[in-house]
């Protein structure tokens, strides 16, 4: 089956979005941009296919009415799977650990490093499915923040028993994780998709008895290729890609367009990413009628709420609940990222309360944004609030209050798949290109 | 299946120069060897800036034309300016002062050496005769606190209403009469001749003549001209220390006759690396180009086929699309009605109406405007007037920032960004208005 893909790579993050012929969204994938866009954009395009798998599966079953409830299958089908293929990185980040001992410091103490490697791993791959169970929390989906913080803490202990100096075996795989991780995991997709199945089927009470019916719908679906009909890459990485030119585009152009497949009726569009902010109109049939972003300056975008997690030593999704508590915003002009940590030392020296200061930062953003808004032609029905910092509460509870104080009642759209808005305009471009429409133009 | 390719480095081509090239680069060079020797020639000289410049009054008292502007626009493209303003900032000029000013009084500091690596006099007169620009007046009052010299400030009064009344040409007739003149004579010891003055106004006036033809060539497609980066070297002589010489006359004559043959062979423009590529975006441009990063930017138009066919820049020394030329029947009149025409001293209405006018003439896709950080003589009202341009056209404007000679505010991946987020709007619109049709 033919799919089009669309690529956003961000300073964050980079997505991807899966789209079949009749512009119909098959799957999302999501990784860290890292310091390699090609890499990130190998893997998350990757997990747009896998997502995309996962929509074949769900569509080969529900059609065929199988008695089983189709979300519980499908989740566990899904961890089962991400188990499978954290469990296929952590045997290429043992290989590559061990095929980093070396150097003078090895040639001594070599099998004891190797024996205590082997047991870290038989440690981290006992406590795997732990991670992959019904309900666990999982601070991040990405390999190295799982793997990491386990394999230190193990290392450690592990360190200790054997009388080992503990940085010998940080030094492996400080030296071996970013190997690892910009090597998308190797195998098969299939035959880690029929793996993961065997780990449901054997596990889950619930569909034994369909267990035949399933296997034979999987492998109907897994035959189906999708194959990979055209390209477009987008985002700041876009230049560094290997990409001939047609296969770029504008990450203006593709928020906007993006926005309008979500949107239909959205003439504004606003866009906070890692380092820009960007303000966009766009007509009826979603192309750009003019823009504005920050200049060279990324204040106030989603990288400046980074440092502020930094600084206040909190994760980057805790800001804007705690900015919530507040009822008494600071009032905070400045959202130049490099003072950032200064002017929040400074104001908690003053007894200012975390919320307070918080919220008032979230409303300096917003402010900042909305100067770059009315500078590229204002607010027009429909808005639509795109990027990163569009899943941050408070950021949004204070765009909410200042549109209406600026324009008045206007429909603020939120897509909960936001952060996609630009891999689905690449997309979306992707498919016009292929049915002839180099420019992108829609017939 | 995406075919994926690894786009090859171009090799390094040397930069394609014309005749015309040769001739300008060859008349700056002895332009700033006079003035380097000034002080064993005894030659006197003028201070005075691009827009209103008074050259064929200044040649009048045998006085060098020395532009400060252009000093730190060569500072700029040589990439010393970025020194220069961090000295001036040492000394204690804000970071949000205009940076010609700054790039010029940290070259003072530094010594004050020119483009031809000697040092550049010390004026001996400083004749301010444009006052569009209010940074003007205070850049000048810096340098008379540095040189302790004559200085001549002449009001023009802007065209706030639109036009040019005989009141204002009366007004400044008599500055002229009263004041510049009588104090030029007095520093240079050369009494004046009204007919001399004519006799350079008539050389002026054929060199314009020749201007306009090559600036107009814009209107072929493809344009055998870029009107902004290639156009900023074909004011060169004009907006400065040639207009009223021999000189001036003979590169213009050149440089229209290799206009006109590109025209006739249907040739785009030259670029730094030579002959430009297919025509696929014509543009107009408002407000001055970075020179810190100027082939950096001129090649992220030319390298996307996109040339400009028209612009704002090349007017701020004489706007002369609508029929001024320098009169000599009107020796002094005309160069009041000279100074009070330049682009910067038109009201915001009339900067529209000539954008707009420009769009419909030179059959461009839209219009691009180039914010300087440092120039609000330029940048004050500049996205209402992109928003009217864009009303009345009805093609899409895009903005873009940077700054005249600081090189720190010059993002290449911000500006490209935009530029190619421009382009593919242009391409978009165009294919959306085939569509409909």
């Amino acid at each position: 089956m033919k799919t089009f893909v669309g690529i956003d790579l961000g300073s964050t993050t980079t997505k991807a979005v899966l789209l079949d012929e009749d512009r119909k969204v098959i799957g999302h994938g999501i990784t860290n941009s890292r310091s390699n866009y090609a890499t990130a954009a190998r893997v998350a395009s990757q997990e747009a296919y896998v997502d995309g798998q996962f929509t074949l599966f769900r569509r080969a079953l529900s059609e065929a009415h199988a008695l089983i409830d189709l979300d519980t299958f499908l989740g566990a089908l899904e961890r089962a799977f991400r188990l499978e293929q954290f469990l296929e990185q952590l045997e290429d980040l043992e290989q590559t650990c061990i095929g980093q001992m070396q150097g003078e410091r090895f040639v001594k103490a070599g099998p004891a490093v190797k024996e205590s490697l082997a047991e870290v791993f038989r440690r981290l791959r006992e406590e795997a499915p732990e991670l992959y169970a019904p309900g666990a929390k999982r601070k991040s989906d990405f390999f190295r923040d799982i793997a990491g913080s386990r394999y230190h803490s193990h290392a450690e202990a592990v360190a200790r028993d054997a009388k080992l100096p503990y940085d010998l075996l940080l030094n492996v795989y400080d030296k071996s994780i970013i190997e690892v991780e910009n090597r998308p995991p190797a195998g098969e997709l299939s035959d880690k998709f029929r793996r993961a199945l065997g780990r449901v089927l054997a596990t889950e009470p619930s569909v034994k008895a369909a267990a035949a019916n399933i296997q034979k719908m999987i492998e109907a679906a897994l035959a189906i290729v999708l194959e990979e009909t055209y390209l477009v890459g987008t985002g700041y990485g876009r230049v560094t890609l290997p990409f001939s030119k047609e296969h770029i585009r504008s990450e203006i152009l593709c928020h906007g367009l993006g926005a309008h497949l979500m949107y239909p009726m959205t003439r504004t569009v606003l866009d906070i990413g890692g380092q820009d902010t960007k303000g966009i109109q766009v007509d009826a049939n979603g192309i750009v009628a003019n823009f504005q972003m920050n200049d060279r300056c990324a204040a106030g975008c989603g990288r400046y709420l980074g440092y502020i997690a930094d600084e206040m030593n909190m994760g980057l999704h805790e800001l804007g609940p705690m900015a919530m508590k507040s009822d008494k915003p600071a009032r905070i002009n400045s959202t130049c990222t490099v003072f950032a940590g200064a002017e929040l030392r400074d104001r908690l020296s003053l007894g200012e309360k975390r919320e307070d200061i918080l919220a008032g930062l979230h409303r300096a953003i917003i402010l900042r944004a909305i100067s770059i808004i009315s500078r590229s032609g204002g607010v027009t029905n429909e808005f639509t609030f795109t990027g990163g910092v569009a899943k941050n509460e408070a950021a949004v509870r204070e765009l909410r209050k200042v549109i209406r104080e600026n324009y008045g009642e206007v429909t603020i759209n939120i897509n909960p798949d936001s952060i996609y808005t630009g891999a689905l305009g690449a997309a979306e471009f992707a498919r016009r290109a292929h049915f002839g429409q180099a420019d992108g133009s829609q017939q | 299946m995406t075919v994926i390719v690894t786009p090859k480095g171009a090799p390094a081509k040397p930069v394609a120069k014309d005749d015309s090239m040769l001739k300008q680069k060859a008349m700056m060079a002895a332009h700033y060897d006079r003035l380097s020797n000034a002080p064993e020639t005894g030659d006197k000289v003028a201070s005075t800036f691009v827009p209103g410049n008074l050259n064929e009054l200044i040649m009048c008292f045998d006085l060098l034309n020395n532009l400060p502007e252009v000093n730190a626009i060569q500072s700029g493209l040589r990439r010393q300016s970025g020194a220069y303003v961090l000295e001036a900032e040492k000394i204690g000029h804000s970071e949000d002062v205009c940076t010609y000013v700054k790039s010029d009084i940290g070259m003072m500091a530094k010594g004050n050496i020119g483009p031809n690596g000697r040092r550049l006099p010390d004026p001996d007169v400083l004749l301010l005769s444009y006052t569009g620009c209010f940074t003007f007046m205070k850049w000048f009052e810096l340098l008379r606190e540095q040189y302790k010299c004559e200085t001549i400030m002449m009001h023009t009064p802007y065209m706030g209403d639109g036009k040019i009344t005989k009141n204002m040409i009366d007004y400044m007739v008599k500055q002229l009469k009263q004041e510049v003149i009588p104090t030029l004579e007095r520093i240079s010891g050369v009494k004046f001749d009204i007919d001399r003055l004519r006799e350079y106004l008539k050389k002026s006036s054929k060199a314009e003549d020749d201007l306009v033809r090559v600036l107009q060539g814009a209107k072929s497609k493809p344009s055998p001209i870029d009107a902004y980066f290639g156009g900023i070297y074909y004011i060169g002589p004009i907006f400065g220390a040639f207009r009223g010489t021999d000189d001036a006359i003979e590169y213009y004559r050149f440089l229209r006759a290799e206009v006109e043959e590109r025209i006739a062979e249907g040739k785009g423009p030259v670029t730094p690396d030579g002959d430009m590529g297919k025509e696929k975006y014509r543009l107009v441009v408002e407000g001055p180009p970075n020179y810190t990063n100027f082939r950096q930017f001129w090649k992220m138009f030319y390298d996307e086929g996109a040339v400009i066919v028209a612009s704002s820049y090349t007017k701020v020394g004489g706007v002369y699309d609508y029929g001024f030329r320098h009169d000599p029947d009107k020796p002094l009149e005309t160069l009041a009605e000279y100074c009070l025409g330049v682009y910067t001293n038109r009201s915001l209405p009339m900067r529209i109406d000539m954008l707009a006018n420009y769009i419909d003439e030179y059959q461009a896709d839209g219009l691009l405007i180039n914010s300087i950080k440092s120039c609000n003589s330029f940048s004050a009202g500049q996205l209402l007037i992109m928003r009217e341009v864009e009303k009345r056209t009805g093609k899409p404007a895009a903005f873009i920032e940077s700054d005249l000679v600081d090189p720190r505010y010059f993002s290449a991946a911000n500006i490209k960004n935009r530029l190619e987020s421009y382009f593919q709007m242009i391409e978009q619109k165009r294919a959306g208005v085939t569509a409909a049709a």
